[in-house]
């Protein structure tokens, strides 16, 4: 029994040396070994995206409420223009070759 | 095989070490065949973890006697079932399920990872490796579960308490938990490492902490069950230190899944979500000390070990770590938005996060006080229930009545017109439901009226936007009212899944405030042939009984019970005498009403040589609804965490954008 574990426990180690050295097996000389992570351009895009993402969704969910009749007609006209704006705001910042009327587009089709 | 477990374990610990090793150096300098690497050990040492639990098992079902923790935990007599079991009754057994669990998560997290960002994932897995390597030498080196000797002829069996069905789930739940509250931390510190502070690890991560928060949750009321059908002494949360230890990591996580969303919908609280992460985890890693150190005394810990000192410095180590991280973080974690009334939905949310917190400091307090007093003065000073029950009914009272608040208040801030209508119909229900309870006697206990009111409340305003949001589904899209119902359920999974989840605290709220505050208790001695009256229930003690069970001597009292003159049938209650481990248990027979919910609980306390047996029989309405709660609370987390596929859409499509305008 103990030469069988021992023969067991020896297939396993080498199983799992060859698993973990497999990046390296598999690419022996890589063109790049660079792991990508994003530069700040794009962590700044990443953080107008989530903006603009919430904004949106904080749209679509104050224009349910708005039906259901959680938030009355008052408290709609107060949010929704902020609302719009930021999400207009966040649209324009992260594609500024976009027109601003396709920007409007997409908040009023959200709101 | 002895050797091929302790073989396993030390290919794990080896593999852990160069996750965290390798990870780390290959994340810091960005090395990502060395990253892919790390990933790929901590997958390699689930594989090990695997090999060492299943030459544990086998060892068990083998009945090999040469292992010590098989001839420990178990006897020749020993039903299958409970060998099983035993995997996780003793504290080597357990700590091998730990790591078990915590690589095999750390495998499913590495490979469901790949879907976030390889930066990300790159720092999270010497996080991972971290905790791995933790538990993989405690197992090694301090508490292994192959230890061998000369195999005597039969093993010292179980403890009684642990030979009941509910053992073999209830463990393993809470360590799903308990484990799976590593991720959501992992995640967390990977992204602060990586200074990846979107939304990113949230998203990763929501599942996992819902997961482990759903698993400690079913964990805890299983093991309630467990201590109401097994342990025998009418109650099923005795407010033990063990007990505790569960309770608070999950009040923690509750907190957490609440204020997540405040930082998802306003990317507010970065911080304050950073630090309900750590502290949820800490208490996780403070809870296995609590039991496995023996510094409480706990029918649920384990005996007295050397692994006490270990877990308190690595506990040590990652707070204050975490905390230093958070720290360094800051500038990074800075809000950009504000709270813009404190009538709002975010408000609410934040008022439910310091009372949780609250709550979870206030026991934590409870638990250590007695742990410090003894290091300090050198004398135990216990806290007992009064001073948990005093802090629950205080800060326990206002969260549910906020349970009941925050769905009927909208985002960013409400008006005192449009609170007025939506608290109409609920604040109606409530007073309605409380005055009907007033006029029926409720108002014995002032906390259980209280509690039952808020509960109306919280019911009602519940249905409230169920109803209402169907209806506006239903003119939004047409259709039928339960096409609407399913449309509005699916296209909010969450928040739906989380009102059903509300409703399932309300039924154990209910459940608790009525098996405590309104429950009888009466003890008599009687001999064959006497009756006992308790409420509407007469009980006549006809004769004892006497059987061979497996591997116990079972002695029982039968009880004829009949309720306004009618027989309600025969409960049988008494001591089961365990020949292997050479202890008594206590069993107890229960008669439960499916109506009301009420349950008849009779404790043969005392077997006297006479033939007498000193009964202790309690009534505890509404119990039934506790263990109900469970049903609920399992079902309202699964609409919450079913995948939703227009937020893996919105997610996917918003990773593509960003790289189509990189390379823009």
């Amino acid at each position: 029994m103990t030469t069988f574990a021992l023969a067991v426990g020896a297939l396993l180690a080498v199983a799992c040396a060859l698993y973990v050295a497999l990046p390296f097996l598999r690419e022996p000389a890589p063109r790049s070994d660079r792991l990508d992570e994003p530069d700040a351009p794009e962590r700044r895009r990443l953080e107008l995206a989530e903006e603009r993402d919430r904004a949106l969704a904080a749209l679509k969910e104050l224009e349910f409420d708005h039906r259901t009749g959680k938030v009355s007609d008052d408290d709609y006209r107060e949010l929704v223009g902020p609302l719009r704006r930021q999400a207009a705001e966040a649209l324009r910042a992260l594609d500024p070759r976009a027109e601003a009327q396709e920007g409007e587009k997409r908040v009023r089709a959200a709101g | 095989m002895p050797e091929l477990g302790r073989a396993a374990l030390a290919a794990c610990l080896g593999l852990a070490l160069y996750a965290l090793m390798a990870g780390a150096y290959g994340a810091k300098a960005r090395r990502r065949r060395l990253a892919r690497s790390a990933q790929n050990a901590l997958l390699a040492a689930f594989g090990a973890s695997l090999v060492a639990a299943a030459v544990l098992l086998a060892a068990l079902l083998r009945k090999d006697f040469s292992f010590v923790y098989v001839a420990d935990h178990t006897s020749l007599e020993l039903p299958t079932p409970y060998k099983i079991s035993a995997f996780w009754g003793g504290q080597e057994g357990s700590l091998l399920l730990w790591l078990l669990i915590l690589t095999g998560f750390s495998a499913a997290a590495v490979a469901l990872g790949h879907r976030s960002g390889a930066d990300l994932l790159a720092w999270v897995v010497p996080v991972l490796g971290l905790v791995t390597t933790f538990f993989a030498f405690m197992l090694v080196a301090v508490s292994s579960p192959f230890a061998t000797q000369p195999a005597p002829a039969d093993g010292a069996g179980l403890n009684p308490s642990l030979q009941n069905p509910y053992m073999m789930i209830h463990p393993p739940f809470l360590y799903l938990g308990f484990v799976g509250l590593t991720i959501p931390f992992a995640f967390a510190m990977g992204a602060l490492l990586a200074r990846r502070t979107d939304e990113l690890w949230i998203v990763a991560t929501r599942r996992w902490t819902l997961f482990a928060w759903t698993a400690l949750g079913i964990g805890q009321l299983l093991g309630a069950h467990w201590a109401y059908v097994e342990v025998g002494w009418g109650g099923y949360y005795a407010w033990d230190p063990v007990e505790n230890a569960a309770l608070m990591p999950w009040l923690a996580a509750t907190a957490f899944l609440h204020s997540v969303m405040i930082q998802e919908k306003r990317g507010m609280l970065k911080v304050w979500n950073m630090l309900l992460v750590v502290l949820a985890f800490c208490l996780a890693l403070f809870g296995t000390f609590l039991t496995r150190s023996g510094v409480v005394s706990s029918i649920h810990s384990f005996t007295q070990s050397p692994l006490g000192p270990w877990f308190l410095g690595f506990i040590c180590l990652i707070t204050a770590g975490s905390l230093a991280l958070v720290i360094s973080r800051l500038p990074l974690l800075r809000a950009r938005t504000r709270l813009e009334s404190l009538l709002s939905r975010e408000a609410t949310f934040l008022y439910n996060n310091l009372l949780l917190v609250a709550l979870c400091l206030t026991i934590l307090w409870g638990v250590a006080f007695p742990i410090l007093s003894e290091a300090v003065r050198g004398e135990q000073i216990t806290v007992s229930a009064p001073y948990y029950n005093f802090f629950l009914r205080i800060f326990g009272l206002p969260l549910l009545l906020l349970m009941g608040i925050g769905p009927l208040v909208a985002w960013r801030r409400a008006s005192l017109r449009s609170l007025g209508r939506s608290f109409l119909w609920p604040m109606a229900i409530a007073l309605g439901a409380g005055g009907l309870l007033l006029l029926l006697g409720a108002g014995s206990s002032w906390v259980g009226l209280v509690a039952y009111t808020f509960a109306a409340f919280v019911l009602g305003s519940i249905g409230y936007e169920f109803a209402r949001g169907t209806r506006a589904r239903r003119a939004l899209a047409g259709g039928s009212w339960p096409a609407a119902f399913s449309e509005l359920v699916a296209r909010n999974r969450r928040r739906y899944g989380g009102y059903v989840v509300h409703a399932a605290i309300v039924l154990l709220a209910i459940g608790v405030t009525g098996s405590s505050a309104y429950d009888k208790v009466r003890e008599q001695k009687l001999r064959p042939g006497q009756t006992m009256a308790i409420g509407d229930y007469r009980l006549t003690f006809r004769s004892l009984v006497q059987r061979e069970g497996p591997n116990a001597r079972e002695l029982r009292a039968l009880i004829d019970v009949r309720r306004d003159g009618r027989s309600l049938g025969t409960l049988q209650s008494g001591k089961n005498s365990y020949r292997a481990e050479n202890q008594v248990s206590n069993e107890v027979g229960i008669r439960s009403d499916p109506f009301t919910g009420e349950d008849l609980f009779v404790i043969a306390d005392q077997i006297n040589g006479n033939g007498s047996v000193d009964f202790k029989v309690l009534v505890k309405p509404l119990v039934n609804l506790i263990w109900l709660s469970g049903v609920l609370f399992l079902a309202g987390s699964l609409v919450a965490l079913w995948p939703s596929a227009a937020e893996q859409r919105r997610l996917a499509a918003r990773y593509r954008e960003l790289r189509a305008l990189a390379r823009a």
